[in-house]
């Protein structure tokens, strides 16, 4: 079964593997986690208090992404983005906008409104008397929000956010539909090129269950850390 | 230069044979049919796993958080790799010879690996389903003399179950959501038909505009369909629960 496993295979293809397709796979994890979270903390807010047609176009983008496939909104991006670039910058035809920065753009738009829900939750979460309290010091409304609400709501929401982050780690491997050599598009092309599916599809779930537990376990370790005694 | 609209395109003949409408009805089907038979394998397995974990003793609860981690910490991308690439080279070469030839075999690996994935989330939602009914319920069957299985069967999952409707509402919708991983394994659901649409006739747009309608429209019945089953099974006495997800 396991005796003609080649461990050779992975062991020459590691710095491949990890030098390309781990560091790919990291900052897209990175960037779309910063500017989805920056996203989305913007579009929650829009959702609680902004003007009733903002509010309204910010829940009807939060729930139309949300009910849509990974996959295909990687497609619709991967597409849409030159025609979009066309249009802002006045070009004559499409941009040519590679994959990477496409899936960099899709997952910060994508992932923006699964993090708006989680700080709407947060920001719900904070008793009405912090915001009383906030202007009865004579702070402003985005006084009160940067200074006393978000900072309350990003900290209570911290685990989900982590957690939200880690499920974005394994749904970057979705890139692979666009042939782009992150961690596992980087082990499929070594499996397709050697012929060594078995060892690099194993290896490569390893990896990711790896890193995933690991960070889950750092996130309970946390929460149980931040975990504020009232 | 502007982007060529062309909704005729969908009354123009496929590839594959008859029209690339006719070939979103297919792409339909296939979603509804590999959702819908990962779900009834996600719960079954869910509910089961999701039981151990709350029965006294570690030995069952460790084997239980075992199972979750693992089709919790793979990307599902990766576990349809294992069930479609790997298993068939594992097994006994006369088995994995037959798995190979199995006709529709990207759909019985679509549905296996998303069972399977979905499962683990399920069987979360069981245990925190059964761990929310008041300790009184389990404490009043054994005092009534039933044994710990029929506990479970007339006392504590009849109430999970109904306790959980919002959370499975959501799971499901995103099993529907997660049957387009099956493109990348070859499974002709809708979007991997809208890919192929793009890729034979160049109308991108079109092409993801049909399967957006499609997914929102599932989405839509789904959400309606769980309200209905929601009103229905309504513990009287309990928070009523209202709105969709």
């Amino acid at each position: 079964m396991f005796s003609d496993f080649d461990f050779d295979v992975i062991a020459r293809s590691l710095p491949y593997l990890f030098k390309e397709g781990m560091v790919f796979t990291l900052s897209i994890t990175a960037a779309a986690m910063g500017a989805g979270i920056v996203l989305g903390t913007l579009l929650a807010l829009a959702r609680l208090s902004a003007p009733r047609p903002l509010a309204v176009a910010a829940a009807a983008y939060v729930n139309f992404i949300r009910s849509l496939p990974l996959v295909l909104v990687i497609f619709w991006f991967y597409f849409l983005v030159p025609w979009i670039g066309q249009w802002l910058t006045g070009a004559e035809r499409p941009l040519l906008v590679g994959p990477y920065l496409s899936s960099f753009i899709t997952f910060s738009l994508f992932e923006a409104a699964f993090y708006c829900e989680i700080m709407r939750a947060g920001i719900q979460s904070i008793p009405r008397g912090q915001i009383a309290a906030g202007y009865a010091l004579g702070l402003s409304h985005r006084q009160t929000m940067i200074n006393v609400v978000l900072p309350q709501a990003f900290r209570n929401m911290l685990p989900v956010l982590l957690t939200q982050s880690i499920v974005l780690f394994q749904d970057t491997s979705l890139v692979y539909v666009l042939s782009i050599s992150d961690f596992l598009g980087a082990a499929a092309k070594v499996a397709q090129r050697d012929g060594r599916l078995v060892e690099m599809y194993v290896f490569a779930a390893a990896v990711y269950f790896i890193i995933s537990y690991g960070a889950s376990l750092g996130v309970k370790r946390l929460q149980a850390r931040l975990a504020v005694p009232r | 230069m502007n982007y060529h609209w062309n909704w005729q395109i969908f009354l123009a003949a496929s590839p594959e044979g008859g029209t690339y409408l006719a070939g979103f009805a297919w792409g339909l089907l296939w979603t509804v049919a590999t959702s819908l038979a990962a779900w009834i394998m996600a719960l079954a397995l869910g509910s089961l796993v999701g039981v151990l974990r709350t029965l006294p003793g570690h030995g069952w609860r460790r084997l239980g958080d075992a199972y979750v981690e693992i089709f919790r910490n793979i990307p599902l991308i990766v576990q349809m790799f294992l069930w479609y690439f790997v298993l068939p080279e594992l097994v006994p070469q006369a088995l994995g010879d037959w798995l190979k030839q199995l006709p529709d075999a990207a759909f019985y690996n679509a549905v296996i690996a998303l069972g399977f994935f979905t499962s683990a989330r399920i069987a979360e939602q069981v245990r925190a389903g059964i761990q929310s009914i008041p300790r009184g319920q389990s404490q009043a069957a054994v005092a009534l003399g039933l044994t710990r299985a029929q506990t479970y069967r007339y006392v504590l999952l009849p109430m999970a179950y109904r306790i959980i409707i919002p959370p499975l509402t959501s799971e499901f919708m995103n099993t529907v959501k997660n049957s387009a991983v099956g493109l990348t394994i070859g499974l002709m659901e809708l979007t991997g038909v809208a890919r192929a649409m793009q890729e034979f006739s160049f109308q991108v747009f079109e092409a993801f505009t049909a399967a957006t309608a499609a997914y929102l429209l599932i989405t839509l019945s789904i959400v309606f369909a769980m309200r209905a089953l929601e009103r229905r099974l309504a513990i009287p006495g309990f928070i009523q629960r209202t709105g969709g997800t």
